[in-house]
């Protein structure tokens, strides 16, 4: 292979040769044999293109930078040979790059561990100043419902009620049913050698009751409508839909966030329901075929271990936690800007921090519940 | 009338694209000689975007054959097709610039993936490339959010010019800009397009775009192509063309570059 430029004295200053393929694509050795040339040049430079093929910009740009930095004027720079079409362009655009343009930025200075921590103070500051602004504004919609019940967008609820309730029941119910048998089967497992079959139905009926049948409802829901109420709202946001709502003088929280937020509100109660229903279903089947527990002993026991509060305790709090995963969807989805990587940040954003939120809220509920005796 | 010694650089015979039962185009012809700039008008929903995509070999189209360069786009073996990629350059309607990268890492975005370059080139590259549409190098470290609708439009010129093409497709390159910026970016066009050599299509909707820069235009009509230069377009009898070239704000348009 023919090394790209040869570098020879010529009477008071230098000749350069350029040989070979001068294209772009040509242009990592071209690259390393101009590193190689000397750092600082003295005398006029005289380029002979006419061994040079098929010279492109980027390269010929390289040759001018470089030529620049060894302290080359531009004016002791000659060309011969048939120098490209464009080589005057690239000289102009070169000259014009000399010229200082405006004052340089100042290097970011190293911040001390204060400096750091009060930026992040005021960043969690405005943030939950953020968060109270938005739930305000949801109140402040809901408290307008009252004497305007327009404001509620009975359409617009209908269409999210549908489709963060009603697609999701499939879903929901097979979740469900197959949790329950797994618990079921390794209670019995366990319950089995002590000849305490039976408290099977127990622990099924208070364990998807209490627990795993709003919990489970929460998350499925937290990844199917949380995600959505994001990502919808993001790419409005991105698309300035949002903004063209506000200037046609409408409220994007009382068009697109109460909506999602009442609709989620409403559905996650009923699927708890239905999530129930399939649980207990799943460890009724599971007891008759493991355990030969008949259906009739199963319902009855179910009935024996029921205390007035078991299926309330559960299903109270469904509108706690469908209230956080859409707002928590909705207020990450209200914040993307500018860009699509954005998007699936906060996207994620929404999910991660709406089922730890409701991990959290149910945890509360159990310390309360208990302290209660509820 | 054609002149048969050259080849044509874009060569688009009998081409057929339908949506469902509508049909977009029927047996359409276009040919796009060397250095040329070549302008395509057409109504709203006479399928100029989608005469773009097909000849970019984004889109199968359902009948004809499109070639660049004398070669066949939709038979093009994967291997050769990055190469016929890298023969071209594209801007789209709204710059369509990665919006979680800065300017400077758009431009060498191209350049990245198709050379292994040092860190110091790519920089150098990114600050012609910036430089050759007129943009402060300044602009280089912003976002697309960041910056104006023209600066958007150059610096997506920017981009399509990293890899060195010879030939350039811009969609509405001046569409949403002042007119001052719009002329500006016709200046700059004529500028480039004397400059490096290349050869210019472009989908506008802008007569003086169309009047201060085009050498030839294809209207899109009745789901054909007809071709001509402006002057042969604007004896044309066909009634759309005839309205589009006739039109109150053609004759501005006409008037302030041949008066």
């Amino acid at each position: 292979m023919t090394v790209p430029l040869a570098l020879e004295p010529a009477g008071m200053g230098w000749q350069l040769e350029l040989r070979g393929d001068w294209s772009l694509a040509a242009m990592p050795q071209i690259e390393a044999q101009l590193e190689s040339l000397p750092t600082t040049l003295r005398g006029p430079m005289l380029c002979d293109w006419s061994h040079a093929e098929a010279p492109g910009i980027a390269p010929a740009w390289a040759l001018l930078r470089r030529l620049s930095h060894a302290g080359l004027p531009a004016a002791e720079i000659g060309h011969s040979g048939g120098p490209p079409h464009f080589l005057e362009l690239l000289q102009k655009l070169e000259l014009d790059l000399l010229t200082p343009s405006g004052p340089q930025l100042a290097p970011l200075k190293l911040e001390g561990p204060i400096a750091k921590l009060g930026r992040w103070s005021v960043l969690q500051g405005r943030h939950a100043r953020g968060v109270l602004e938005f739930l305000g504004r949801i109140a402040a919609v809901i408290g307008q419902a009252f004497g305007r019940p327009r404001a509620l967008r009975i359409s617009s609820l209908a269409r999210h009620i549908y489709e963060t309730g009603v697609t999701a029941i499939p879903i929901v119910s097979l979740i469900a049913f197959l949790i329950s048998v797994i618990v079921a089967y390794i209670g019995a497992q366990q319950l089995s050698r002590f000849g305490a079959d039976i408290f099977v139905v127990d622990l099924v009926t208070i364990a998807v009751l209490r627990e795993m049948g709003v919990l489970l409802t929460a998350i499925i829901v937290a990844g199917r409508s949380g995600s959505a109420f994001a990502a919808e709202i993001g790419v409005m946001q991105l698309n300035e839909e949002t903004d063209a709502l506000r200037a046609m003088g409408m409220n994007p929280i009382e068009m697109l966030v109460v909506p999602r937020v009442l609709a989620l509100i409403i559905v996650l109660p009923l699927l708890t329901v239905i999530a129930d229903a399939m649980g207990l279903a799943g460890g009724g089947l599971l007891s008759l075929i493991d355990l030969n527990i008949p259906l009739p002993q199963f319902t009855y026991r179910l009935r024996e271990s029921l205390s007035p509060t078991t299926f309330w305790s559960g299903l109270i709090k469904a509108p706690v936690f469908a209230a956080l995963i859409a707002m928590v969807g909705t207020y990450r989805g209200m914040q993307v800007r500018d860009s699509a990587r954005e998007l699936g940040r906060l996207t994620t954003v929404a999910v991660v921090q709406s089922i730890f939120m409701v991990i959290l809220a149910d945890a509360s509920f159990a310390v309360l519940f208990q302290k209660i005796n509820f | 009338m054609l002149d048969r010694s050259v080849d044509p650089v874009i060569r688009v015979r009998s081409l057929g694209n339908r949506f469902g039962s509508q049909v977009v185009h029927d047996g359409l012809d276009m040919e796009v000689r060397q250095n040329e700039i070549f302008g395509v008008v057409g109504g709203s929903g006479t399928g100029k975007s989608v005469l773009l995509r097909s000849i970019l070999g984004l889109r199968h189209p359902d009948a004809g054959t499109v070639e660049l360069y004398g070669r066949d786009v939709e038979t093009l073996a994967a291997a050769d097709r990055s190469s016929l990629v890298q023969s071209y350059g594209v801007t789209f309607q709204n710059g369509a610039l990665i919006s979680s990268l800065t300017v400077a890492q758009n431009v060498q975005l191209p350049l990245r993936e198709h050379y292994s370059l040092s860190e110091n080139t790519l920089d150098e590259l990114a600050q012609l490339n910036l430089a050759l549409v007129g943009l402060e190098p300044e602009a280089g470290a912003k976002f697309p959010s960041q910056l104006s609708g023209g600066m958007i439009k150059r610096a997506a010129l920017a981009r399509a010019l990293a890899l060195e093409p010879k030939l350039l497709f811009l969609d509405e390159p001046t569409s949403g800009l002042d007119p001052i910026s719009a002329a500006a970016f016709d200046e700059l066009l004529l500028y480039l397009h004397a400059q490096l050599r290349l050869t210019v299509v472009m989908i506008t909707h802008d007569l003086d775009t169309l009047f201060a820069t085009c050498t030839r235009v294809g209207v899109i009509v009745d789901k054909h192509m007809i071709s001509d230069t402006l002057d042969g377009m604007l004896e044309n009898p066909h009634p759309w063309i005839h309205s589009y070239f006739h039109g109150a704000r053609a004759r501005a348009a006409e008037k302030e570059n041949h008066g």
